[in-house]
């Protein structure tokens, strides 16, 4: 039999391929064209807290160092105002196998690829994430393949997406590389339906449940260590998976005050499908391109609703440069002595911001690193900018602009980073939901379901709406 | 020049044409080929720069072009960014 692999009949197959590919019916859940009962969907998983818990314990993944990064903090006070200065704590959750957070997603997914018989796993991932899968599925005997976006026309790669092949293949996975597109998307069914294998999505609720350990040791180590719950954890943004499992521990744990801040760097003006900017960006991932779209409509993902759903949990979203983020990175290694990968330091970026601002007896944490080595290097990023014909210089990190210029701070109280208004996140989440599924149509359950949505009340949603569709 | 079966090789495919590309790409993106490019041991002795055939590391066969022999990742640390130098040293603020 000759299947039809053009691009609109693999996408045409996309639902069948899918309920076969995860074995989670989302129609049982699904209550509207936007609302469905998440908090059902996330308990039916088939695993409790303790289950995930024995799960990463004996697949190497959790109980990450969490340390307190006394040089940095003492640097930030230097340049705060009397009494202000926050004490900056760090998970070290490139301890992890794999070397990052990435594993807690890999590793409940693989469990139940191994449980309900799958021969492999298949995940389309150019981040940490395909590293970790692979490594999840060469304990578990398992079968790997990663779909990776690797290289642009002139077949130039972006070097961190290198080291991830690299890994990857270390590990025993099969790595398909492909050139600049959202086509991964496309290749990943054809690849799911050819294989049979067990789609191991990063926004299934196996994934973002595998997160939630994160939230609940950040909890209890900070307790144990200051009494205390931490007034702020800082969180990197992307798909949204990070802020919602983390999130959803530290409120698993009763860290109800805890006030949850996403964080992105700002790669504002490039378009994430486009040949030309691919190789402009410094970051491959943790970044507004991603982070944007979505927090403001969490259902555009290679399952029918997702269970990363940022809005959800997140209080504040700040945004850092890439200069500011590779300044931070070289301080952490200078100051601390901990030399990290530069895109597991997003968030760390935002809480050198973050700390100033609050008082010296309160607590941020960062909750990840992610590991270093060829490529995966800010000095590499750099490098590799300069080639691409980037600007690099210091100076005021307020004149970085996307694909053109990157500049590193000259001083600490340079790094400012800046606060998204979150209204505005919300109003354009609430375009995307009327998009599909018009406003005269919703129920009291579409209300409630978007409101708990992003975090907001339903009143405050209505009036929106009712705003929105007088425009 | 003639490559040996089971060498550990790297092929190179167009899985789409730029007219066959998902709709609504940006121009520079939908004017050039979606490309594939996968290692594996070649399944037949070939020639470079002709179509074979490559089994992975798990065993799954793919076609394309020969394109590298032994493919290595020589990805690096780049070259020094003096720029990064002078942040965080000490007796310095």
């Amino acid at each position: 039999m000759t299947r039809d692999n053009s691009y609109a009949a693999v996408l045409g197959r996309k639902n069948e391929i899918m309920k076969r590919a995860l074995g989670i019916d989302f129609d049982d859940f699904i209550q509207s064209p936007i609302a469905f009962d998440y908090e059902r969907m996330m308990r039916e998983t088939g695993y409790s807290h303790e289950d995930i818990v024995r799960i990463q314990t004996d697949s190497k993944v959790g109980n990450t160092p969490l340390f307190e990064l006394k040089n940095l903090t003492e640097a930030v006070r230097k340049v705060s105002a009397p009494g202000m200065g926050a004490t900056i704590l760090v998970k070290d959750e490139a301890a992890n196998a794999s070397g990052s957070f990435k594993a807690r997603r890999a590793s409940i997914s693989a469990f139940e690829a191994q449980k309900k018989g799958f021969a492999g796993l298949i995940a389309a991932t150019s981040g940490n994430y395909g590293a970790a899968v692979a490594s999840q599925a060469a304990m578990r005997g398992l079968q790997c393949i990663i779909l990776q976006e690797v290289f642009d026309s002139r077949d130039i790669c972006q070097p961190e997406i290198v080291e991830k092949s690299r890994a990857c293949e270390a590990y025993g996975a099969e790595v398909l590389r492909l050139s600049v597109g959202p086509e991964l998307f496309y290749m990943a069914l054809r690849t799911l339906e050819e294989t049979g294998f067990f789609n191991a999505s990063l926004y299934t609720p196996f994934g973002i449940r595998g997160v939630e350990t994160l939230g609940v040791e950040v909890a209890e180590q900070v307790r144990a260590r200051f009494g205390k719950d931490p007034d702020a954890v800082v969180i990197t943004h992307a798909g949204g998976g990070n802020v919602t499992g983390t999130a959803r521990g530290l409120l698993l744990a009763g860290c109800a005050q805890t006030r949850i801040v996403a964080c992105s760097v700002d790669l504002g003006g490039l378009h994430m499908a486009s040949d030309t900017d691919f190789n402009k960006k410094s970051f491959t991932t943790g970044h507004t391109g991603f982070g944007v779209p979505f927090a403001t409509w969490p259902d555009r993902v290679d399952v029918p609703r997702n269970a990363a759903r940022s809005l959800r949990y997140m209080d504040e979203y700040q945004l850092v440069t890439q200069g500011e983020v590779f300044y931070v990175t070289e301080l952490l290694t200078k100051l601390e002595g901990l030399e990290r990968g530069p895109a597991g330091n997003t968030s760390l970026t935002a809480a050198v911001t973050l700390a100033r601002q609050m008082d010296r007896d309160q607590i941020v944490v960062v909750q990840e690193t992610e590991y270093t080595g060829a490529g995966k290097h800010h000095n590499r990023q750099l490098s590799f900018a300069r080639e691409n014909g980037i600007e690099i210089r210091v100076g005021d990190p307020s004149g970085n602009v996307p694909g053109k210029t990157l500049v590193l701070p000259e001083r600490l109280d340079q790094v400012r980073g800046k606060v998204q208004d979150m209204d505005r996140l919300r109003l354009s989440y609430l375009k995307n939901a009327a998009k599909a599924h018009p406003v005269d149509q919703w129920n009291e359950n579409d209300y409630a379901f978007v409101a708990a949505d992003i975090k907001s009340e339903e009143a405050w949603v209505k009036l929106a709406v009712s705003n929105l569709e007088n425009k | 020049m003639s490559v040996p079966k089971g060498s550990w090789v790297e092929i190179e495919a167009v899985l789409l044409k730029p007219e066959e590309r998902a709709p609504n790409l940006p121009p520079d993106t939908a004017k050039v080929p979606y490309l594939l490019k996968v290692s594996g041991f070649l399944t037949e002795d070939s020639e470079l720069g002709q179509t074979t055939a490559v089994r992975t590391l798990i065993g799954h066969e793919y076609r394309g072009l020969l394109k590298i022999v032994n493919p290595s990742y020589a990805h690096s640390f780049g070259a020094t960014v003096p720029e990064l130098l002078g942040i965080g040293r000490r007796g310095k603020a």
